[in-house]
């Protein structure tokens, strides 16, 4: 039932894939949501990188945008609510030929899963970690999130919600091991695709916080930048993300930023007076855990009988 | 060993050598002072010279509890035989204590009898603290005055000659003491001592050889206490580990290759000895930043087709409970071995309580049909954590194992497991996945299914754990949920079928019938037999599956006027609180097996943080069967 067949190794003709091999169920989120565009960048990353379909894992919590993987028609994962980067770590500790591509919101990442957050970060695992912030909970209709900023009127929060946010990309910078921090706004497809393109060459978890609207409850929250384009500051290094300049030819805003500058991309992610976009941080050099978690996989059962029928000979007696 | 209302010093009447059946020794002292390397050493070497043995750890909660403190009392009980040993028996026959307080922590416990010889450290006489002279003063007294035979021995003046702090040291010596007591073969234990010593270098086994030596010499001078227990005649080769090893071990022959934990007492030691020996076969240890994404991690291995395992206890098992469900529910295979302890809450984080039938069982929102078993020996820890990876990659789903901190940490020898490649879980299938196979393609009797794994060509689905057709389209219809939970309950009663009915211990039918589960095997069988030899109709069953539940059970309990179940967790007090039987709160099992087979089943439990002594259970045993009789005997009269 479970043996091992070795004819798919013998497969010779190669074979090409188009969009519509990584598309899955029609996507049901809301018409205006910007999960829809994420996805069309995703699946074009899959097919410009001719990403073998059966070997890509797309993995979620639980929110509006943890529905991802069912509109990928690649393997997925769509889990518990803030536990997709445990599942995601767990499938890359053995397999690390997978590609996997992670869907999480503010809620499921940086609130009920913010444990997993903090150490997913160190463990630096290679896969492409994107955060969907719109600053609120939208499928459990209107609750206020740990990035909502104050004021915001919510279900629980009526009369406007009171704490500062959390910045999700300061935060992740100021975690021991980070090795890749990348930020875009939905509303540009062509930038959403050039951040999320080089986060897959990234080796190690790249982490992309994606500033999102929700049609539904927070189709303001970034009104003004929308409006004003010189609020958006564009990074730029020959190392960090190259949009097609035809799409971000609008912003004039634009600043060299090295990537490599720890202090500076910390600086960068914590500005509030303009939504800095491209990336802040990459250091390919980090090491990743499943460079010692994956030792081992090719030993055969036979030598680990072996092994283990040595090992049981320290009880005998 | 029941001798001793003499003196046993040389000045006294000397006592030869003499053969025992079983003799049952403790080693109590302050925590950090080895008693229980010491007794593991001890044990070892009575299991290397053929005999039964088993061991039961005394550990306090803290890493370094004050000093003289009743609460503080660590070491270690050791019964050995010749014959097999199943449990930690009564009473204490000898006991090295390296300070009365701490034997009042084990008085506490009812662990020494009238007779007990006990060899205490005098140091504390001439203590230069008043207080302290004191109470060791009263304490010896009062210990005399209990019935316990006290020797005063200057064990940690003896130990200056070969160290000058015999608080590092002096379990060796004392190693040397029961070595010379009980006739053990000192090649053997230096051998040992060698193994415990070898990455401290050659300088520090001389010392140690020289402790033991000096134990052996000292015992000589000041004792004449001297016992052979001989082996058991057994042919098999055997093998000694505690439960955790076990466990360990068992992981290992399951050909798993994930060990997904976070630290948790009295789980962790079987990822500690993982820790050491795991990456030999290829395996790796992953401790999480939590007990939620230890469980995640794993389960996500498993997704990817590789075999994975988290060993946690009780509280470590409530935060998990939820991946449970995903596992549940999506048919993700795990095996999850429960080391439980006392609880709820923090509880007893050293000490036994088989408290977590119930959460292994139900623990779940929603409908969560799981496999669930118990380990009945140390033996079983092995083998049932190989069985479990088996039915979990057959029944696509989670399997918790139930051990406790009696299994754990306890020490026996069994026969060595002849290893096979059936035991361990197949290389990675990559084969093309076969064309129009749903991911759930549930057999409408069965609901087996074949599950894909990532790098199947053509396999790729979305898991998840929202309600799901066949095909893991999420599925809101009231159809698809009934079809779902249906398809997963039926796996259990596809297990089911293939079980066999347990075995009865002694006659088929009878007075009364004993139900236990987990680590009371040996102690109910034992107390079992002792009544069954003075004439009593009495037998037991033990489970190892409580879910699904081993069939026929009905049909033995029918075959007894009474059917109880021992067990080791909080039940109220017989008939309930004033009497309301309606409202009273029933042992684990006893509830279950209620529930299942609308048998009147009665219950005795209790939660004492350690484990039963047969002689407990033969007593309460015999008040049920007393009672049987009596109202047989009135029901008579009526007629």
């Amino acid at each position: 039932m479970f043996g091992l067949k070795t004819d798919w190794s013998l497969e010779t003709l190669p074979r090409y894939f188009t969009l519509e091999d990584y598309e899955g169920g029609t996507a049901r989120w809301c018409p205006g949501c910007g999960d829809h565009g994420v996805l069309s960048a995703v699946q074009k990353i899959c097919r410009d990188e001719q990403l073998v379909p059966e070997k890509t894992v797309c993995v979620s919590g639980i929110g509006c945008s943890s529905r991802f993987p069912h509109y990928m028609k690649t393997y997925g994962f769509h889990g518990l609510h803030g536990r997709a980067l445990p599942v995601a770590c767990g499938i890359k500790a053995r397999r690390p030929d997978l590609t996997i591509w992670v869907a999480t919101g503010d809620g499921d990442c940086c609130s009920i899963g913010a444990a997993h957050w903090v150490h997913a970060i160190r463990y630096n695992m290679d896969m492409v970690v994107m955060l969907f912030d719109n600053n609120v909970y939208g499928l459990t209709k209107n609750q206020t999130s740990p990035t909502s900023r104050p004021g915001l009127k919510t279900n629980t929060h009526p009369r406007g919600a009171v704490l500062p946010p959390l910045n999700p990309s300061e935060t992740t910078l100021g975690i021991a091991n980070v090795s890749f921090v990348a930020q875009t706004v939905d509303w540009n497809p062509v930038h959403v695709y050039a951040t999320l393109r080089r986060a897959y060459h990234h080796k190690g978890l790249s982490f992309v916080r994606i500033f999102q609207r929700c049609p539904q409850y927070t189709p303001r929250v970034f009104e003004d930048a929308q409006r004003d384009p010189s609020l958006i500051m564009l990074l730029e290094h020959e190392d960090g993300v190259r949009a097609d300049e035809a799409g971000t030819k609008i912003y004039k805003n634009r600043v060299a930023h090295d990537p490599r500058d720890l202090n500076k991309a910390r600086e960068l992610a914590a500005r509030e007076d303009v939504l800095p976009i491209g990336l802040l941080y990459c250091d390919p050099t980090r090491p990743r855990y499943e460079e010692f978690s994956s030792v081992g996989v090719d030993v055969t059962i036979e030598e680990k009988m072996q092994a283990l029928d040595k090992e049981i000979d320290r009880f005998a007696i | 060993m029941s001798s001793g209302q003499t003196a046993g010093t040389k000045d006294g009447q000397a006592i030869g050598p003499k053969v025992l059946g079983e003799c049952i020794v403790e080693i109590v002292s302050d925590s950090g002072e080895g008693a229980q390397k010491a007794g593991q050493s001890f044990a070892t070497v009575c299991a290397k010279m053929g005999n039964g043995v088993w061991t039961v750890e005394i550990i306090p909660a803290e890493i370094k509890p004050p000093a003289r403190s009743r609460a503080g009392a660590s070491g270690i009980r050791i019964r050995f035989g010749s014959r097999p040993m199943t449990n930690m028996g009564d009473y204490a026959d000898l006991v090295v204590a390296f300070n009365e307080q701490v034997l009042y922590g084990r008085l506490l416990n009812d662990a020494y009898r009238e007779g007990t010889v006990i060899l205490l450290e005098n140091k504390w006489a001439s203590d230069p603290d008043e207080q302290i002279r004191d109470m060791y003063n009263s304490a010896v007294e009062d210990f005399r005055a209990r019935g316990l035979i006290v020797h005063e021995l200057p064990m940690h003046e003896a130990c200056l000659e070969f160290v000058n702090d015999p608080k590092l040291g002096k379990n060796m010596f004392v190693l040397g003491m029961l070595s010379g007591i009980f006739d053990r073969d000192p090649s053997i234990t230096r051998r040992e001592i060698a193994a415990i010593f070898k990455k401290k270098g050659e300088a520090v086994i001389e010392t140690n050889n020289k402790l033991f030596q000096g134990g052996i010499d000292f015992a000589r001078k000041h004792l004449t206490y001297h016992f052979s227990v001989p082996p058991m005649s057994s042919k098999q080769e055997l093998i000694v580990t505690n439960g955790n090893d076990a466990v360990g071990l068992g992981v290992m022959a399951a050909g798993m290759e994930l060990v997904s934990m976070y630290p948790i007492t009295p789980a962790t030691s079987a990822t500690h000895y993982l820790a050491g020996v795991f990456h030999k076969m290829g395996g790796f240890i992953h401790q999480a930043e939590d007990e939620i994404a230890a469980i995640g991690f794993a389960i996500g291995a498993s997704y990817a087709g590789k075999t994975a395992c988290t060993i946690t206890s009780g509280p470590g098992l409530a935060l998990k409970t939820e991946f449970i469900g995903l596992a549940v529910m999506a048919e993700v295979p795990l095996v999850i071995v429960d080391v439980q302890r006392g609880g709820p809450a923090t509880g007893l984080p050293t000490k036994i309580e088989q408290g977590d039938l119930m959460a292994a069982l139900y623990a779940s929102p929603g409908d969560s049909p799981k496999i669930v078993m118990a380990a009945a020996t140390i033996e079983e820890c092995f083998h049932m954590v190989v069985t479990a990876r088996q039915l979990a990659e057959m029944f696509r789903g989670p399997v918790i194992v139930l051990t406790d901190a009696n299994l754990a940490t306890g020490q026996t020898c069994y026969p060595r497991p002849k290893l096979s490649e059936d035991w361990m879980a197949p290389p990675l299938d990559q084969s093309p996945w076969p064309e129009g196979v749903a991911p759930y393609d549930w057999d409408p009797q069965t609901g087996l299914s074949r599950r894909p794994i990532p790098g199947q060509r053509g396999g790729q689905y979305v898991l998840t754990g929202l309600a799901h057709t066949k095909h893991s389209h999420v599925a809101y219809d009231p159809r698809s949920n009934q079809v779902g939970c249906e398809m997963r309950s039926r796996k259990i009663a596809a297990l089911r079928s293939t079980l066999k009915p347990p075995k009865v211990h002694g006659d088929e039918e009878g007075d009364l019938l004993v139900v236990g589960w987990g680590s009371m095997l040996g102690a109910i069988e034992e107390a079992v037999d002792r009544l069954r030899a003075e004439g009593h109709r009495v037998s037991n069953v033990h489970l190892r599956f409580l879910s699904p539940l081993e069939p026929g059970l009905k049909e033995i309990f029918e075959r007894f006027t009474r059917v109880m179940t021992v067990e080791l967790n909080y039940s109220d007090p017989s008939g309930g609180f004033d009497g309301d039987w309606e409202g009273a709160r029933r042992s684990h099992l006893c509830q279950h097996l209620r529930a299942q087979t609308l048998v009147d089943i009665d219950h005795w439990s209790v939660t004492p943080g350690q484990p039963l002594r047969p002689g407990q259970i033969y007593d309460v045993l015999k008040g049920r069967l007393e009672a049987i009789r009596s109202a047989e005997g009135s029901a008579v009269g009526a007629r």
